[in-house]
């Protein structure tokens, strides 16, 4: 004969007093680690605005680079109009480029050997530092033809390049294929189809990704160091003379002992990440619009 | 019976007419070339590739040949008198590399099981958001603010752990008194920060890889969180978190700028880290512009030494990656 046996507790109230406490110390190091990223992103981030808040205006934004960087004063205009276009033309370098690569990987080269080590290249190129990306340049650029703004494009969309790829591989392969199969069987041909069908579908996705790729070269600071030299004044030809950028200016202001150096650091700083910001929220945007429909 | 003659409005069968041929010719070399193109594009990657292995080593070979193998065994860099031994530096980077590793590692694993497992739907999306956000800060802020924020403000605690410390054998060696605040570890500490968010996200998309039906079945084997944690989520992302990993240190190998803002630039073999010394990127960076002659070549060296780490390191964790990371099958029901 069997006696009944008393009913179990299975409440997590009589879970065992070291596996309650291991589970609570594990999940109080969960919230502590989110603390302690927060904190110091959070103070950085805020301290950044707080200085530069106080910088940036109008005469900041628009006159030149003091020379005798001791002085307190503005000017980070052409450092402003020297990010933008280099910046434009690593883009128009490098998205044509990286779409057409991506093009590639996908429509043509399927399960072949061929796109499979394109697509590992460009992940191995996605680690290479930005330093080397920098000294890369002025070995093949620099050297011969000195420093310029189309110099540090060159660098920065060697950097985006792989970005670009990999997001716009990962959105044409969202494309369906009968999208793909439609078009064939009206008879389109294959390159027709691509240009017709099969990137517009994906565009919106493709400029979230361009934009984010953009938004990172836009806050490089290496690959510029030595390849655009440091202009004081605009310069809007990329190709002839040196030119400025706001990431480099930041990088040099910073070392300064002087204050109104470092002021201009701050400035620089807060119009970078505004713009690096802007950049970014405007791909979440278009992603977000465009994918959920 | 004859055939009925075709209809004037319906193309023959057959060949096709000569027009239509034409047509379809230009038509194909529309398609050749269009593929061409994208080929090309496709192969530029190994182009450039290439091109930044040759180009950059050929104009780091006089420093090569000068100095041999003790231009990475050498631990004496001395520009004026044209002696570079980089292992400073190399060990430098390592260091540096390994404090953000031990930094950002927990907290990245910490944020993502947050996410997966813990936050509220709303606060998941939002955090998800700030993350991305903070992924794109450029560098250089950050080196900006570790400069003249952290590294002044940090030297009180690096003294006052140096005090607690200061008579243990072996601590004692690595957190020694501090000079001022720009060291390794501010350095480390900077880079971890940058490195958390890539690490969170990868990790994350990991974790939610894990099917929620082992999830489950811990717990209604009356596991608490953790244990479901440790024994249905870690098993199971093992691989995936090796790659994160891995690719955070070839993310903070190659860190450049806020390196070299606050690692305080003198080129010692130490181990103590609260000193001030260099990484080989931090080096590059500061000491190109007034290099010449030799030195600029063995500057130059140094990039390709680091272009070699870093593609060890990325290759390793692509392939780890590979296997684990992307499209990981859902293994449904199977226990290990």
């Amino acid at each position: 004969m069997t006696t009944p046996t008393p009913p179990i507790d299975l409440t997590s109230a009589n879970v065992q007093g070291m596996r309650r406490f291991r589970n609570n110390l594990a999940t109080a190091f969960v919230y502590a680690s989110v603390l302690v990223a927060a904190i110091p992103l959070g103070f950085a981030l805020l301290y950044v605005i707080q200085k530069g808040a106080g910088v940036v205006d109008l005469d900041f934004l628009t006159k030149d680079i003091p020379i005798v960087s001791r002085l307190p004063g503005p000017g980070m205009g052409p450092a402003i109009v020297g990010t933008l276009a280099i910046t434009l033309a690593a883009t128009a370098m490098a998205v044509p480029l990286g779409i057409l690569a991506a093009v590639y990987i996908t429509e043509y080269g399927q399960a072949s050997k061929v796109a499979g080590v394109i697509r590992f290249l460009s992940d191995v190129m996605a680690g290479v530092p930005s330093i080397v990306m920098g000294l890369f340049v002025y070995t093949i650029w620099v050297l011969r033809f000195g420093q310029s703004g189309f110099a540090g494009a060159l660098a920065l969309g060697a950097l985006m390049l792989p970005i670009v790829i990999r997001s716009t591989e990962s959105m044409l392969r969202l494309v369906p294929d009968t999208l793909r199969e439609g078009s064939s069987a009206l008879g389109a041909s294959k390159s027709r189809m691509i240009m017709t069908v099969v990137l517009p579908a994906a565009l919106p996705g493709i400029t979230s990704g361009s934009l984010l790729a953009v938004a990172r070269a836009a806050g490089e600071t290496a690959p510029l160091l030595f390849t655009i030299g440091a202009a004081r004044s605009i310069n809007l030809d990329l190709f002839d003379g040196s030119n400025a950028a706001l990431s480099t200016q930041i990088f040099v202001n910073a070392q300064q002992p002087f204050v109104g150096a470092q002021d201009r650091a701050w400035g620089a700083a807060l119009t970078l990440i505004v713009l690096v910001l802007l950049l970014t929220i405007l791909a979440r945007l278009i992603s977000r619009r465009f994918t959920l429909r | 019976m004859t055939t009925a003659p075709p209809a004037l409005d319906r193309p023959p069968a057959g060949p096709p007419p000569a027009g239509l041929g034409l047509d379809g010719n230009r038509r194909r070399l529309a398609d050749r070339s269009f593929k061409a193109a994208a080929l090309a594009s496709g192969l530029s990657v190994l182009a450039i590739l290439v091109l930044i292995a040759v180009s950059t080593t050929q104009k780091a070979w006089p420093a090569f040949r000068e100095e041999g193998f003790s231009y990475v065994t050498g631990s004496r860099w001395a520009p004026n008198i044209d002696i570079f031994g980089a292992l400073a530096f190399i060990s430098g980077t390592m260091i540096v590399s390994a404090i953000a590793l031990v930094l950002a590692v927990p907290v990245s694993v910490g944020i993502a099981l947050f996410l997966s497992e813990l936050a509220p739907r709303r606060l998941r999306q939002v955090t998800i958001y700030v993350i991305d956000v903070l992924a794109a800060v450029p560098s250089v802020v950050f080196g900006l603010w570790g400069l003249i924020v952290l590294a002044p403000w940090i030297v009180r605690i690096y003294d006052w752990i140096a005090g607690l410390v200061g008579s243990v054998p072996v601590l004692n060696t690595l957190f020694g008194p501090p000079v001022n605040g720009r060291s390794f570890f501010t350095a480390g500490i900077i880079l971890a920060l940058m490195i958390t968010p890539i690490i969170t996200s990868l990790t994350r998309e990991v974790f939610d890889t894990v099917p929620s039906g082992q999830k489950e079945a811990a717990l209604a084997l009356g596991a608490t969180r953790w244990e479901m944690i440790r024994g249905a989520i870690f098993p199971h992302s093992r691989g995936g978190m090796i790659a994160a990993v891995m690719l955070g240190l070839g993310r903070a190998m190659g860190e450049t700028i806020a390196a070299a803002l606050v690692i305080g630039s003198s080129a010692r073999l130490t181990l103590h880290l609260f000193s001030s010394g260099d990484a080989m990127a931090a080096v590059i960076a500061n000491q190109f512009g007034e290099s010449g002659g030799l030195h600029r070549s063995a500057l130059i060296a140094m990039g390709v030494v680091l272009f070699a780490m870093t593609i060890v390191v990325n290759m390793v964790a692509r392939v780890i990656a590979g296997r684990h990371l992307e499209g990981a099958p859902a293994r449904s029901g199977r226990t290990r």
